[in-house]
């Protein structure tokens, strides 16, 4: 007992949340965000079902502004594995043209990424559904349960959560209710960077360094990933590197030299700046997390 | 080896560490978490400038930055100043990575401590040196106890307020043996200051008359919970593999123990048996496997195994039956309905069930039992439960994972209760099979622990009548007892015996040898006898283990028991019938520090026997 790893620990432990959500759901699904930590826990599932398929779809929530780099890579991963894999983007929110950087991020987060998602869930009446959070993520993040009870309406409410005791978790449902299932809760970004080494996970090429296009917006290395880049922006190319993944005008990017994930990884341990600090929702208001959390995003 | 494999192989042999924090509101548990966090490099220069930015608008520590603000994270608690729920905080150092359940001191949030203390190796709790120890400390240390932590840190926080006073140090942790004490909680004590980072994470140069151990180094060196404490297999099934007709795996932690191909294995509750041909890690195949791994494993034979089975090596080395007692704690706004029926959940899977008895509600203020005929939130109670069906179970004690339960509100599907199972009810199969039965292994037949209570006391001053009383309680609860007395000790094994000095010490000696097998064989042994020399009475204590010799003075004046003299014993010895009698002619030496002392001329026979069986059910013995 004393010879297992830290990480094997850990997988142990997310394999056996991921098995018994979806042991206890009626329509589980795997939220796929394509990032680094949807990988790892796509592995992870992979692992605790295998020789068998996965027992759930996987659903990708396009706002229609992610990195293409993503697009190919969760098109490539979906074949490699077999995965059931559904999209789903906000009709409406597509044909008005939301754009983060006329709408600003507050607007195309609530209507792409938000309302979508509701929308998708409402859609298919999945009940369980799995995302790749972290505790360590996020201060709001630290007080959520593996299991986290949404009402009909997907709200958390804080105040009101179901205590989890040991590993008995809590999976009653009534009609309409609905669980967000964490099985990377325990995980540190550390340990997530590890586990993509040692098992040899693929990730997207956006985590390693390398000469994109980007321009200064307030503050933020953006990369111009397509021509829906606004003209004023003076781009240069400069070698850079992803610590998240998500809609590029919302994703900032970090000058880097780390062309492989050890040099990344290496880099990442001294680095003083936490992970989320790239992304620009977080500094919307004070309490950002928590008040986008209350209304239903992931 | 790179620099950094070198780094990943040294991280990844760290073991993990999850701890609890427990103190009340202004203890500074958020400003010890910060320190912690921030001296153990788990604070990033962003989060850094945002606490020192909003030190300013919210803190309280004038220029410095307020580091309870690092942990702080909801708004609506940074609105209250108070945690509303366990939050869970990440570091390590170069020895260990730590998991920090941090847990939230108010009164009505019990059940968040329960929640974080479940997971937990080992429990910090705070004690604000200005206010000394609060009813909070006692709660939290009960709680900490009854979730079944067996390491606590007890930090003696705001030392700097108070000059860094060793007196001030000595008497809270004079103050709180004696809590722990009655408790029966091991810890290890030290004084801090978070605010200006004393003894944190290095030795205080303000405090040099304490011991050389700062938060860290205990946090460090602390031992982990292991799965359990016997090491038997306890493999609960969760998931069925059927990708094709060739294949069927099952899935599931283990809970304790290992598994290994080529291993005969018994299915509960069918008791089917069959043998283990794979074992399986993932997508890589293993010889073995030990807890807490998940594991997917196939068997010889085509037996039947679902989701809720329960794996076991053998059948005889697990408590299985449907009727147990466990320890509750209510965390339901809805009270519990007794013969109600909740929806149950454990790791042999969901199961409908129903209390059927309250046995006492604990006031954990005075840690008493008290009567209760319902529970509310934060409750914590002794209860008898029936299930639908038989289910395999540890004691709590034995096994964290199997032996603990929650309860759900089948209407609002909340979580009402946690429970600990005490003891198997009529189980079906209660029998430890090992090659040599140990005194732990009878021991674990009962649902109590052994011990001898001895009540000593002159003639007349009510042993028999309260020992009579105690036995007929203690049989009516179910618990194996034991009466030794004059009128079966003195016609058989000391019938050889006079009343010379010297045949009483031997009279006593054998008792006391005879008392001891009674216990060893698992027996809560009451003795009631005179006993009057404390060297006797000494001896006795010497050669029980520890706690369990329960001396019990029962106290009357001389004059009370002459008055009484059930026996003429007095009128004789007044008149020179006996010699040597006890009060009389011969000394009754008075015990100094008996553990209960009991004054029979001015309590009844009931209050005696509540108070000795209050201090049994303290020190967990029943």
């Amino acid at each position: 007992m004393n010879d297992l790893s830290y990480l094997d620990r850990l997988e142990a432990e997310s394999i056996h949340i991921i098995r018994e959500a979806a042991a206890e759901a009626s329509k589980p699904v795997m939220l796929y965000s394509i990032g680094k930590d949807s990988s790892v826990m796509l592995h992870l599932a992979m692992k605790a079902f295998h020789p068998a398929k996965l027992p759930f779809p996987v659903m990708h929530v396009d706002t229609g502004w992610k990195f293409r780099e993503m697009i190919t890579f969760r098109d490539e991963t979906a074949k490699r594995l077999g995965l059931n894999l559904i999209v789903y983007k906000n009709p409406e929110g597509a044909a008005k043209g939301i754009n983060p950087f006329i709408h600003g991020s507050k607007l195309h987060t609530d209507i792409m990424k938000t309302d979508a998602l509701k929308q998708a869930l409402n859609m298919y009446g999945f009940d369980m559904i799995f995302g790749g959070a972290r505790r360590d993520e996020e201060k709001s993040r630290a007080k959520e349960r593996i299991f986290s009870f949404r009402d009909k309406n997907h709200r958390w409410d804080p105040k009101n959560q179901r205590p989890e005791l040991w590993s008995h978790y809590n999976t009653k449902l009534n009609t309409g209710e609905s669980m967000r299932v964490f099985p990377l809760s325990n995980w540190t970004e550390l340990d997530v960077w590890f586990y993509i080494l040692r098992e040899k996970i693929p990730v997207v090429p956006l985590y390693l360094a390398k000469e994109r296009p980007v321009a200064d917006v307030d503050g933020v290395l953006i990369m111009a990933d397509d021509e829906r880049m606004p003209p004023q922006y003076e781009i240069t190319m400069q070698s850079v590197r992803f610590r998240t993944l998500g809609c590029y005008p919302l994703t900032g990017a970090v000058p880097s030299e780390a062309c492989t994930l050890e040099q990344v990884i290496e880099e990442m341990m001294v680095s003083t700046l936490s992970e989320r600090q790239g992304r620009i929702i977080d500094f919307d208001q004070s309490g950002a997390m928590e008040k986008k959390k209350t209304e239903g995003y992931f | 080896m790179s620099r950094l494999e070198e780094y990943m192989a040294k991280d990844s042999a760290k073991q993990l560490l999850r701890f609890i924090t427990c103190g009340s509101i202004d203890d500074g548990k958020s400003t010890l978490i910060g320190r912690l966090l921030h001296e153990c490099r788990a604070v990033y220069d962003d989060q850094m400038s945002a606490v020192i930015r909003d030190s300013r608008t919210s803190g309280t520590t004038g220029d410095e930055p307020d580091l309870a603000l690092i942990v702080d994270g909801l708004l609506a608690e940074r609105e209250q100043g108070i945690t509303i729920d366990v939050a869970h905080r990440y570091f390590s150092t170069s020895k260990r990575k730590f998991i920090i359940l941090d847990t939230p001191g108010h009164e009505q949030y019990t059940r968040n401590m329960a929640t974080g203390a479940s997971n937990a190796d080992l429990a910090v709790i705070l004690i604000d040196a200005l206010k000394g120890i609060s009813p909070q400390t006692i709660r939290h240390s009960y709680i900490v106890k009854l979730m079944g932590i067996r390491n606590a840190v007890v930090c003696v926080n705001k030392m700097d307020a108070q000059g860094y006073s060793e007196a001030v140090f000595n008497k809270i942790a004079d103050d709180y043996a004696k809590i722990a004490e009655k408790i029966g909680l091991s810890y290890t004590i030290i004084p801090v200051s978070a605010l200006k980072g004393d003894n944190i994470t290095s030795k205080s140069a303000n405090m040099p008359w304490c011991g050389d151990q700062c938060l860290i180094d205990l946090l460090e060196s602390a031992g982990q919970e292991p799965p359990s404490r016997h090491d038997y297999l306890r493999l609960p099934v969760q998931y069925v593999l059927r990708p094709d007709n060739s294949f069927r795996g099952f899935c599931g932690r283990i809970e304790s123990g290992s598994i290994s191909v080529g291993d005969r294995i018994t299915v509960l509750p069918s008791s089917v048996s069959t043998c283990v041909k794979s074992v399986s890690i993932g997508d890589r195949q293993a010889k073995t496997a030990d807890a807490p791994l998940s594991v997917t494993f196939t068997t010889t034979d085509e037996v039947d195994i679902s989701r809720g089975d329960m794996i076991v090596h053998d059948k005889a080395s697990v408590l299985f039956g449907s009727g147990y007692t466990a320890n509750l704690i209510w965390m339901d706004t809805e009270k519990l309905k007794l013969n109600s029926r909740y929806i149950l959940k454990c790791a042999a899977g969901t199961i409908c069930a129903h209390i059927n008895k309250i046995f006492s509600r604990k006031n954990i203020s005075t840690l008493e039992d008290e009567p209760a005929s319902s529970l509310g939130i934060n409750d914590i109670a002794s209860v008898s439960f029936s299930l639908d069906a038989s289910k395999p179970f540890d004691t709590y004690e034995m096994c964290r994972a199997t032996g603990s339960f929650i309860l759900i509100d089948r209407m609002t599907g909340m979580t009402a209760a946690a429970g600990m199972i005490t003891s198997a009810e009529n189980p079906q199969n209660v029998v430890w099979h090992t090659h040599s039965v140990t005194r732990e292994q009878r021991t674990g037949l009962k649902n109590h622990r052994p011990a001898v209570i001895w009540l000593t006391g002159l003639s007349g001053s009510g042993k028999s009548t309260i020992a009579n009383a105690l036995e007929q309680s203690l049989n009516h609860a179910g618990i194996h007892t034991y009466l030794l007395d004059g009128d079966n000790v003195r016609h058989g094994l000391c019938k050889d015996l006079g009343f010379s000095a010297q045949d009483r010490e031997e009279n006593i000696r054998r008792i006391g040898e005879t008392a001891k097998l009674f216990a060893d064989a698992g027996i809560l042994t009451i003795t009631a006898f005179i006993s009057p020399f404390a060297e006797g009475r000494d001896k006795v204590r010497a050669i029980m283990p520890e706690g369990e010799f329960i001396e019990v003075f029962i106290d009357a004046p001389i004059n009370v028991c002459e008055q009484r003299d059930p026996k003429n014993m007095y009128k004789k010895a007044r008149k020179g019938e006996i010699k040597e009698f006890t009060g009389i002619n011969s000394p009754y030496e008075t015990p100094e520090s008996p553990e209960i002392h009991i004054r029979t001329d001015i309590m009844t026979v009931a209050d005696s026997v509540e108070k000795i069986l209050g201090y049994l059910r303290i020190r967990q013995i029943i």
